[in-house]
C-alpha cells in the first residue's frame, strides 16, 4: 500500500514541479519584466511602467509587428498552395507507393534547418548554383542580387516549413471517402464544386492544423531571416533576440515576447473556435 | 496528359526539398574552395572537419546534452503521461493544458523566459542550464505521444492488475510499461532529435563555456560559407537518414 502511494505521488510531483518551476516561473518572470524599468547596470529596475508596451506601438517598432505578421502569412499561404496539390496527388497513389513518397517528406522535416538554410545559401548566393547556371544558359548577363532579399527570406521560410503543411495536409486527404466525391459527381457537381463544397471542408482541419503548424515557426524563426535577409530584414524574432542580447534592454524584449505570445494565443483560440464550429456542422 | 503534370508537379516539390541537400553533398567531395563549377573529387573537407577540434569538440557535447536529456525527458514524460491518464489530482487539467501551450509556445519565448529564470536564481549558464532547458522542450512532446497511446488502452486490464493484488508500481512496471514501449521509444527519438537540432531556445541558455554543434553551425555559417560546413552537413543528413529509417521499423513494429 506504502509502495503505490510513493509511485503516484512521486510521479504526480515530479511533473509538477517540473512545470512549475521551468514552465511557469520563468514566463511570470518575462510577465512581470513587462511591466518593469529597464536599469545599465543590473538589467531591470523594480519600478512598475507601461513604457514597454507603449513603446511597442510606436511607429519604427509596430511596423516590425507588421512586417513579421506579413511574412508569416504569406510563407503560411505560400506553403499551402505549394502543399495542397501535392498532397492530394500523394494521397492518392497506391498504399506502397504513398509509404514512400511520405517519407521523403519526412527526411527534410528530419534534416536540422539550420543545415537547410545554409544549403539555400550554397544555392542562392551571387556566385552560387542559381546565379552560375543562368549566367552559363545566357538567361541572364549580370547574378541576381537574391541573398539578403525578403525574396529570399521567403524561399527560406517555405523551404524550411513545407513538410510541416504537408503533412497534417495528407493525413486529413490519406482520410477523405472516396465515395463522397463520386457522390457528388453523381448528383451532377461539377469539379469545381466537388472541390470547394467537398474537398476543400472535409479537409478543413488538417489545413488549419498546416496553417498553425507553419505561421507559429515562421514569427519565431529568428535565424532564417538573420541568414538570408541580412540586416534589413528585423522580424519580431530577431528584434526579441536583439532586445536581450545585443541592446540588453531585457523588459522591452519582455514586453515584445509578451505581446507574440498574446497575438498567437488570439490565432489558436479563434483556431479551436473555428474547429468547434466545424465539428458542429459535421454533427448536423 | 493529366498524370503527367501531377508527376511533374510532385517531382517539382521533391526537387524544391532536395536539391540544396544534394548540391550540399555534391560540393562536400568538390576539390573547389568557392564552389563555382566541379574540380574533382576530394576527401579535404572531411579531413579539415575531422582535424578542426572545436567542431568536434561542439558536436561531443551536443550528443551528451541530446543523450541525457532526451533520456530524462523521456522518463519524467512517461512518468507524467502515466499520471496524468491514471490519477485524478488537484491542478491535473491546469497542468496538462501547461503542457500543451509549451508545445505550441514560440521556441523563442522559452528561451527567453528560461534565460531569465536562471539569471533571476543566479545559475551560470552552461552545460546545467542547457540540459534543463532541453528537458523541458522535449517534455511535452513525450507526453503527448505517450499519452496518446495509453488512452487507447482497455482499462479493464489494469484493474484486473489491481485486482490480482499488484502494487501500483508493479502495474506500471509490467502492465502498462510493455504496452506503451513503441510510444515511450518514439517520444525518444523524438526528444533525441529535438534536442540534437535545437537552435533558438539553445542560443539563449548556453555560454561561451559550453557550445554546442548547432550554435557553432550557426556562428561559422554566419561568418560566411566554409566548405567544411558542407562535409559536416553531409555527415549530419546521413545521421538524419538513419535515424528516420530506425523510427520508420519503430513504427511499423508498433502497427504489427
Amino acid at each position: 500500500m506504502n509502495k503505490r502511494f510513493n509511485f503516484k505521488n512521486i510521479s504526480i510531483s515530479i511533473i509538477s514541479l517540473w512545470i512549475i518551476i521551468l514552465i511557469f516561473i520563468p514566463n511570470l518572470l518575462i510577465l512581470a519584466a513587462s511591466f518593469l524599468e529597464r536599469d545599465e547596470t543590473d538589467i531591470i529596475k523594480f519600478i512598475p511602467t507601461l513604457e514597454n508596451y507603449l513603446s511597442l506601438f510606436e511607429p519604427v517598432y509596430f511596423e516590425i509587428f507588421v512586417k513579421s505578421i506579413t511574412y508569416a502569412f504569406v510563407t503560411t499561404a505560400l506553403c499551402l498552395v505549394a502543399a495542397y496539390p501535392f498532397a492530394f496527388i500523394i494521397s492518392k497513389l497506391k498504399p506502397a507507393a504513398r509509404k514512400a513518397c511520405l517519407l521523403f517528406v519526412i527526411i527534410p522535416f528530419w534534416t536540422s534547418s539550420l543545415i537547410r538554410t545554409y544549403a539555400l545559401i550554397v544555392i542562392l548566393k551571387s556566385n552560387g548554383i542559381l546565379n552560375s547556371f543562368l549566367m552559363f544558359t545566357g538567361i541572364i548577363n549580370e547574378p541576381l542580387e537574391i541573398m539578403y532579399t525578403d525574396f529570399a527570406v521567403y524561399i527560406g521560410l517555405v523551404y524550411t516549413l513545407l513538410p510541416f503543411m504537408i503533412m497534417p495536409l495528407y493525413a486529413s486527404l490519406e482520410k477523405l471517402d472516396k465515395r463522397l466525391i463520386e457522390a457528388a459527381y453523381d448528383l451532377g457537381a461539377s469539379a469545381v464544386q466537388v472541390f470547394t463544397r467537398i474537398i476543400i471542408p472535409i479537409t478543413m482541419p488538417g489545413i488549419i492544423a498546416g496553417c498553425i503548424m507553419v505561421f507559429l515557426p515562421a514569427l519565431g524563426l529568428f535565424y532564417i531571416p538573420d541568414l538570408l535577409g541580412g540586416a534589413k530584414s528585423i522580424l519580431i524574432g530577431n528584434f526579441i533576440k536583439n532586445q536581450f542580447l545585443t541592446a540588453g534592454n531585457w523588459p522591452f524584449g519582455s514586453a515584445a515576447s509578451v505581446f507574440l505570445t498574446l497575438l498567437l494565443t488570439t490565432f489558436m483560440i479563434l483556431y479551436f473556435k473555428a474547429m468547434k464550429r466545424f465539428n458542429a456542422s459535421l454533427m448536423d | 496528359m493529366k498524370n503527367t503534370i501531377k508527376h511533374l508537379y510532385v517531382g517539382l516539390i521533391y526537387l524544391f526539398l532536395y536539391a540544396p541537400l544534394l548540391i550540399l553533398i555534391a560540393y562536400s567531395f568538390n576539390k573547389s574552395k568557392y564552389a563555382i563549377g566541379w574540380q574533382g573529387f576530394s576527401l579535404e573537407w572531411y579531413e579539415k572537419l575531422i582535424s578542426n577540434q572545436l567542431i568536434l569538440d561542439a558536436a561531443m557535447n551536443s550528443l551528451i546534452i541530446a543523450i541525457c536529456s532526451s533520456l530524462a525527458a523521456t522518463i519524467i514524460g512517461t512518468l507524467a503521461a502515466v499520471a496524468f491518464y491514471r490519477y485524478r489530482f488537484t491542478g491535473r487539467k491546469a497542468l496538462y493544458t501547461m503542457v500543451y501551450s509549451v508545445m505550441m509556445s514560440p521556441d523563442i519565448v522559452m528561451g527567453i523566459s528560461l534565460l531569465m529564470f536562471f539569471m533571476f536564481i543566479g545559475l551560470k549558464v552552461g552545460f546545467l542550464t542547457l540540459l534543463l532547458s532541453h528537458i523541458t522542450f522535449c517534455l511535452p512532446f513525450v507526453v503527448v505521444t505517450v499519452y496518446a497511446r495509453i488512452s487507447g488502452f482497455d482499462p479493464n486490464i489494469t484493474d484486473a492488475a489491481k485486482d490480482l493484488g499488484a502494487t501500483e508500481f508493479e502495474t506500471f512496471r509490467h502492465i502498462i510499461l510493455p504496452m506503451i514501449m513503441p510510444a515511450v521509444l518514439a517520444g525518444w527519438l523524438l526528444s533525441f532529435t529535438l534536442s540534437l537540432d535545437d537552435v533558438i531556445v539553445s542560443f539563449f541558455v548556453t555560454g561561451p563555456s559550453f557550445e554546442i554543434l548547432p550554435l557553432k553551425i550557426y556562428s561559422m555559417v554566419r561568418l560566411g560559407v566554409k566548405p567544411e560546413i558542407n562535409a559536416l552537413s553531409t555527415l549530419l543528413f546521413c545521421f538524419t537518414l538513419v535515424t528516420v529509417t530506425i523510427s520508420q521499423l519503430l513504427i511499423k513494429e508498433k502497427k504489427r
